[in-house]
């Protein structure tokens, strides 16, 4: 059985981002929908179709990020391609950075 | 996921569709600034203030963005209002439409599938969950929150608030409250 805790107001509550990424994602969906890349309704058909493709286990910001590749290689802003190559790239970045340096490509 | 995310916002970076400062900011927002406060102001006032009920049932839009409360996700909001036979409750079916710029960003249940799925189908079950039980007097109407259209729910003012002001009875609203899943 589902939980659905009620939180009260001015109690604490869980910040909206779990981790960083969920925030850059989101803040990336908000920004992209300013400069007119598509509308809400747009946006919510894309979300929409991520979370029924993911089931009920789907993570929601897993979701969201989904969404957001979509969009962005429908409207001709990132191809799944470049996207795929840039992301090895950070990986990569990643790995070969020592710690404590700044991650750069 | 962080390097999918990662590899969006840079390639977004570059291609100039992005600013990195604007990024920071909407998220300094979101996370810091807009919460279900500004909702309950609204709330406060409406109960405070006839004249500007009347305009909160009539154009909601207009009269949020009286006190200030506009932008992404409030562009059109719908305020419904709860009475001693009518207890109106919000979902959103499709994804997890709500409106930001009162309420801030969507907790958690609100967003999953169950509560998804299940507020319209079975709304007497979804509320007796989080502990609100309805006589059958009551009628219960879900609202679809969607892009187009999101929704505020005006709770019931508690009673014995005779003596409180707006400020003080902001205090009393809760973010559960203007959904739908709590009463006041």
């Amino acid at each position: 059985m589902p939980e659905f805790p009620a939180t009260p107001f001015g109690a604490p509550e869980r910040p909206p981002f779990a981790e960083p990424w969920q925030a850059q994602a989101f803040a990336l969906a908000v920004q992209l929908h300013a400069q007119g890349a598509f509308t809400w309704p747009e946006w919510s058909q894309a979300l929409g179709a991520a979370l029924a493709a993911g089931g009920d286990d789907a993570d929601y910001y897993d979701c969201w990020v989904a969404a957001l590749e979509r969009l962005a290689s429908e409207r001709g802003l990132a191809s799944a391609g470049v996207l795929g190559d840039r992301k090895q790239a950070w990986a990569d970045a990643y790995r070969r950075t020592p710690h404590g340096k700044p991650v750069e490509l | 996921m962080h390097l999918r995310v990662k590899a969006l916002e840079s390639v977004l970076v570059e291609k100039g569709f992005v600013d990195p400062a604007a990024l920071d900011a909407v998220i300094e927002l979101y996370a810091e600034k807009v919460g279900p406060k500004n909702g309950a102001q609204v709330v406060a006032r409406a109960w405070t203030d006839p004249a500007f009920r009347a305009r909160l049932l009539e154009d909601a839009t207009s009269a949020v963005a009286e006190l200030g409360f506009t932008g992404s996700q409030g562009e059109h909001v719908v305020a419904v209002e709860n009475t001693e036979t009518l207890h109106n409750l919000v979902v959103c079916t499709l994804c997890s439409c709500y409106p930001w710029p009162l309420l801030g960003l969507p907790p958690v249940w609100y967003k999953s599938n169950a509560y998804r799925s299940r507020a319209v189908i079975d709304p007497r079950g979804v509320l007796k969950e989080f502990g609100v039980e309805l006589g059958e007097q009551t009628e219960i109407r879900v609202w679809d929150s969607t892009a187009e259209v999101r929704y505020l729910v005006i709770p019931q003012r508690p009673a014995g608030t005779q003596a409180l002001d707006e400020a003080q009875l902001a205090t009393r609203v809760t973010r559960n409250g203007m959904i739908g899943t709590a009463l006041l």
